[in-house]
């Protein structure tokens, strides 16, 4: 007896190796790849800062960190918070949301109506959501920039209508920041809902009705519910990439409505404040941890219903 | 079958063996955005069988980060007059000596021992100018020559005021026109540099590149680069470009090679070829600022020789200046304020 329970220990153990070398390449992928730099930030955020950006590195220095919330002002030595920081995040975090609301709003009959076409056609319309990532980001930015601009044609249109009689100021506003942010990610959004809503079962909707559900009781009841999935996926898809964006603000925001792509990128440029940086990097990285947490708690959320 | 084999065979071979021939021949440049000349590299390609490939940076600050973070592969960067010197303390530049060069003769006198790099030991000279206010003057008929156009706006240019975002020229500009010198350490002064510009940042639309946005007329005003306002002067007859009296600052660029650099002897070629007028009025001839070879107006654009924007009238040179290194300490005051700016 004692043998066999040996016998089936020691197979174990050889199973057990044998899991761990098929996992090793994959393990060494995400240490090298994703916790590597990760680690040189979160340790460059502790360090002292360099003289011409860089860090004086084995200076250890909290100084980055603190400077997120508060910082010493240059000129009377006082501590003062530091608005601007907040500001930005809070900015970033704004558009963000209102940015995957607007996708939401937008991508949901769209992808609702591609489902709904017959299949042959469905990949057509699936062809013409995906277009817009045959061009490059950061022309597709400067095109919105032309569209918006003083004399661009949506002014030249308003203006001819008789609606203002003046150019309206657009460029280089939130707003515009906002419109490329929903622009550039609304296809991020369209495709996750339409996957799960090409997956729904039609024929719920049939039932509803039969049973003399109102529309939009069907589309509460059947229609969202059944598609859950695509929403939060779809949101998670634009929040991420929308609250870190940095090309957008630039173009659209014209340097002076920073969003926290941009900030960062001004503490490692000319700010020669890479501590300060990095922190804020990780200050993004959370916020973008939070989604995700909220993302996998919503989606486990809906299996346990499942289960119950 | 094949003969689409020994085709393909073939082809890859001799993509390989022009990709190799071409590997010994190859030069990067890490420049200024829209600074390069197209027609220049050209020239240099033909004459010497080197193909440049540029890469663009947007600020002084971009350029040193990333070069000192090593492994950027660029053989030549362009930094400004008050920047050479931290590049070479940082031991980043080669000792390339442009000043025993053959075509070192033709640099103009004025540009040799100058001092960020006295005697050329490492830098050859690109371009020079000025940063000034630039202004539609069809809508704002006050003075121009000064930097309130900017720091206390006329009502009909608020709101339409793009302002360039490079620390250096926007601060020596400010520091002027509240009365201190480049440099100074004085806290109550810069107070006020500070609080000027945050109080007239109000008024701009944005801190931004593109000089483009007068032509389209997304701004009215900015503070910019003289080549640039005699490029939009083209566009729209009524861009003027001031003098501004308080002070403006100076800027010259030079070419230096790398300490890295994976072809230093291709990037001494191109620093002697640059050092030929013929050659260094195609680089004015693009980028439209003066450059500091004597000789090369001769081989300009008739428009440019005779700008009012690249040829400072005799009665504003005295308010022009250069931007020394600061100590370190005075740069940290001014970083300061200049992060606080740009949020």
């Amino acid at each position: 007896m004692s043998s066999i329970a040996e016998m089936a220990a020691t197979r174990r153990t050889a199973e057990g190796r044998r899991r761990w070398l098929l996992k090793a390449p994959a393990l060494a992928t995400i240490v090298i790849a994703s916790v590597g730099p990760l680690a040189v930030m979160l340790v460059y955020s502790v360090m002292a800062k360099g003289a011409f950006g860089g860090v004086a590195l084995g200076h250890f220095s909290l100084d980055g960190w603190t400077n997120v919330f508060v910082e010493r002002d240059p000129f009377d030595d006082t501590l003062v918070l530091a608005d601007a920081n907040l500001i930005i995040f809070w900015r970033s975090i704004k558009l963000a949301l209102v940015a995957t609301l607007a996708t939401l709003l937008i991508g949901f009959p769209t992808a609702y109506y591609i489902a709904t076409r017959p299949e042959q056609v469905r990949s057509q319309w699936m062809l013409l959501i995906t277009i817009p990532f045959w061009t490059n980001l950061l022309i597709r930015t400067f095109a919105i920039m032309g569209l918006l601009s003083n004399q661009g044609p949506v002014n030249n249109i308003l203006i001819w209508a008789g609606l203002i009689d003046k150019p309206m100021q657009m460029l280089f506003t939130d707003g515009a920041v906002l419109l490329g942010l929903v622009y550039v990610y609304l296809p991020l959004m369209v495709l996750p809902i339409y996957a799960s809503l090409e997956r729904m079962d039609f024929n719920l909707v049939e039932a509803g009705y039969d049973l003399y559900a109102t529309r939009s009781k069907v589309l509460w009841h059947i229609v969202i519910p059944s598609c859950k999935p695509g929403l939060i996926a779809g949101s998670i898809l634009v929040f991420i990439p929308a609250i870190g964006a940095y090309v957008t603000p630039r173009v659209l925001g014209g340097g002076k409505n920073m969003m926290m792509g941009n900030l960062i990128e001004l503490q490692f440029g000319q700010g020669r404040n890479w501590p300060l940086g990095a922190a804020l990097s990780i200050c993004l990285l959370v916020i973008v941890t939070v989604a995700l947490i909220i993302y996998i708690r919503g989606s486990s959320g809906k299996e346990n219903a499942h289960g119950g | 079958m094949r003969s689409i084999l020994t085709a393909l065979t073939s082809a890859m071979l001799l993509a390989a063996a022009s990709s190799a021939a071409l590997a010994e021949e190859e030069l990067s440049l890490y420049n200024w955005g829209n600074y390069t000349s197209p027609e220049l590299l050209e020239k240099f390609k033909k004459e010497t069988g080197i193909k440049v490939t540029v890469t663009d940076y947007d600020s002084n600050d971009t350029a040193l980060s990333k070069v000192r973070a090593g492994g950027s592969g660029f053989d030549m960067v362009v930094p400004s007059a008050n920047f050479v010197p931290i590049w070479i303390k940082e031991g980043l530049l080669l000792e390339s000596r442009p000043d025993q060069m053959p075509n070192f003769k033709n640099v103009d006198e004025r540009w040799v021992n100058v001092s960020w790099d006295p005697g050329r030991h490492y830098s050859v000279p690109w371009q020079w100018g000025m940063t000034g206010p630039v202004v539609a003057t069809s809508v704002y008929k006050g003075d121009i020559n000064t930097s309130a156009i900017w720091l206390d706006p006329p009502q009909e240019l608020k709101g339409k005021i793009n302002v360039v975002p490079e620390k250096n020229d926007v601060l020596y500009a400010a520091i002027r026109y509240v009365g201190g010198t480049w440099c100074t350490g004085d806290k109550a002064l810069l107070k006020k540099v500070r609080d000027k510009l945050l109080e007239a940042k109000k008024s701009w639309v944005s801190m931004d590149y593109g000089i483009e946005k007068m032509d389209s007329r997304d701004t009215l005003a900015q503070l910019y680069y003289n080549g640039a306002a005699f490029r939009a002067r083209q566009v729209n007859a009524d861009i003027k470009l001031g003098f501004p009296k308080e002070g403006y600052s100076l800027f010259m660029d030079s070419v230096a090679i790398l300490a890295d650099a994976p072809h230093p002897d291709n990037a001494k070629k191109f620093l002697n070829f640059i050092m030929a007028p013929e050659n260094a009025a195609l680089i004015s001839n693009f980028a439209t600022y003066a450059n500091g070879i004597k000789g090369s107006t001769q081989f300009m654009r008739d428009d440019i020789k005779a700008a009012p924007e690249l040829n400072i009238p005799a009665e504003y040179i005295a308010a022009g200046g250069w931007q020394e290194v600061c100590p370190a300490e005075v740069d940290e005051l001014y970083t300061r304020i200049w992060t606080d700016l740009m949020k």
